[in-house]
């Protein structure tokens, strides 16, 4: 398991490889599926969740540890009547969290990054409602990382999203050459396909020590 | 108490950050032509990208900002050009009509196979094996990637094993163009008199050996055109059709047939 102290390679490893989020942990499964029916787009979803991601783990990190959880801020200073304990509230408040940033960033990048915007600014609204950003936040928060470790795994989970689904895609242009029965074109057979990826990523399991 | 809190805590959260979102909505706002929006509405929705653009939407967006011609999009002709004309207030222009035309004549029979293909019937995977199982590997194969392709069911395979085009159903949107692994399929005006009807970029006599219609690149067509309209690209003639007047010499002189009008 990670904690503050794992080095941040094996943070990269374990976020990557070892526990990939779509593969492994079967978040972000919707936009996994409907986005890599060609690489180009793959591609801009899979920058864009690495964007969202760590901006939205930051985020949170703040939100929780100023917000929810203050006690181990303010419980430095010893001022009693400013410690309380709100951490039930981290699924709604996280959402509402995510959910404007992501709006925001997509204002953001509309008016000072139009070739950003452009290239992958369509994805932002679908990553809203990813499971996926709100998995990593919780995470963060389960494993008690520190502000640094926080951005390492959200990083390292983000490019192992953007692997899982660029890889899927290239698997899945030449599947869809192929004559497939009419039952199972379209999902069914993607689905067969990322079990199978799901199955060949099993063997990460033990790697370094994870 | 602590239900009290929470609902204090998240009803303060949900208005700060909407408030804030409204402030940023204003503050970093991108203003956008109020066209665009008239404009999307008119075009046909299809997002073929016939139009050079990445789908109605970037069409609308050059439209507005970019002062792109109205007339490019083919799914929607004439009638199409003509509204988007009206929103924008400029001339309408000519939408010439085209359509996809399949450059070659190498059906069964003029152009046999040179094995028995087992494999994957489509034509990209049939492309990948030893270029092809036809003789002339620029040739149709004839597995109907592009019948599958046309969106409008404009596209339908012969008896003889070529695509055969609807000219009325098809809208030029591409798509069966970007099907051919070989790019036989091509977009050209609806109306033009001569075509040469092949694809291969090879010279010289070893041709007629492979298809009986193919194209040699001897020129005959070039020298027989009164106009100058004709020039020779790659082995294959090229039609200036601005200056062609439909006489029909080019096809008397090719000696192969290739030439169609």
């Amino acid at each position: 398991m990670i904690d503050n102290e794992t080095g941040w390679l094996l943070i990269l490893v374990s976020s990557l490889l070892v526990n990939n989020i779509v593969l492994m942990r079967f978040l972000a499964l919707c936009s996994f599926f409907g986005v890599s029916n060609e690489m180009e787009t793959s591609v801009g979803m899979g920058f864009a969740v690495v964007f969202v991601m760590v901006i939205a783990s930051v985020v949170s990190w703040f939100f929780y540890h100023a917000f929810l959880d203050p006690n181990t801020v303010y419980a430095a200073i010893h001022v009693p009547f400013l410690t309380w304990d709100l951490t039930f509230l981290r699924t709604a408040s996280f959402i509402v969290v995510i959910a404007s940033l992501v709006q925001l960033e997509e204002m953001f990048l509309k008016k000072y990054l139009p070739a950003l915007y452009k290239s992958m600014g369509i994805y932002l609204p679908l990553i809203t409602t990813n499971c996926a950003i709100l998995g990593v936040a919780f995470l963060n928060i389960d494993y008690n990382l520190n502000l640094l470790s926080t951005i390492v795994y959200s990083l390292g989970v983000g490019f192992g999203y953007m692997l899982a689904i660029i890889l899927f895609a290239g698997i899945r242009i030449r599947v869809d050459r192929a004559p497939i029965p009419q039952a199972f074109k379209g999902y069914p057979v993607a689905f067969i396909t990322a079990s199978l990826m799901s199955l060949a990523f099993l063997g990460f399991k033990g790697l370094m020590g994870l | 108490m602590t239900i009290i809190a929470s609902l204090i805590f998240l009803g303060a959260v949900g208005l700060l950050l909407g408030l804030g979102l409204s402030i940023a909505h204003l503050k970093l706002a991108v203003p956008m032509d109020p066209r665009q929006k008239a404009v999307l509405d008119a075009l046909p929705g299809v997002n073929c990208g016939a139009c050079g653009m990445p789908g109605c939407g970037g069409y609308a967006e050059a439209i507005v900002n970019a002062n792109m011609p109205v007339n490019k999009c083919t799914v929607g002709g004439q009638e199409t050009a003509d509204a988007l004309a009206e929103i924008m207030g400029v001339e309408a222009g000519e939408a010439v009509k085209q359509r996809a035309y399949v450059l070659c004549q190498g059906d069964k029979e003029t152009c046999p196979a040179r094995f028995e293909y087992k494999g994957i019937k489509t034509c990209p995977a049939a492309h990948l094996i030893a270029s092809g199982h036809k003789a002339c590997t620029y040739g149709c194969l004839g597995l109907g990637s592009c019948v599958e392709a046309c969106p409008f069911g404009g596209v339908t395979m012969g008896e003889n094993g070529l695509p055969i085009i609807d000219k009325e159903l098809c809208t030029a949107c591409g798509k069966c163009v970007a099907a051919c692994p070989r790019g036989i399929i091509r977009i050209l005006p609806a109306d033009i008199p001569v075509v040469a009807l092949c694809s291969n970029r090879d010279r010289g006599g070893s041709i007629r050996k492979l298809c009986k219609l193919g194209c040699t690149g001897c020129s005959a067509c070039v020298k027989a055109c009164g106009e100058d309209a004709i020039v020779m690209e790659n082995n294959l003639p090229v039609i200036d059709y601005d200056k062609c007047t439909a006489c029909g010499a080019c096809v008397e002189k090719c000696p192969t047939g290739a030439m169609t009008g």
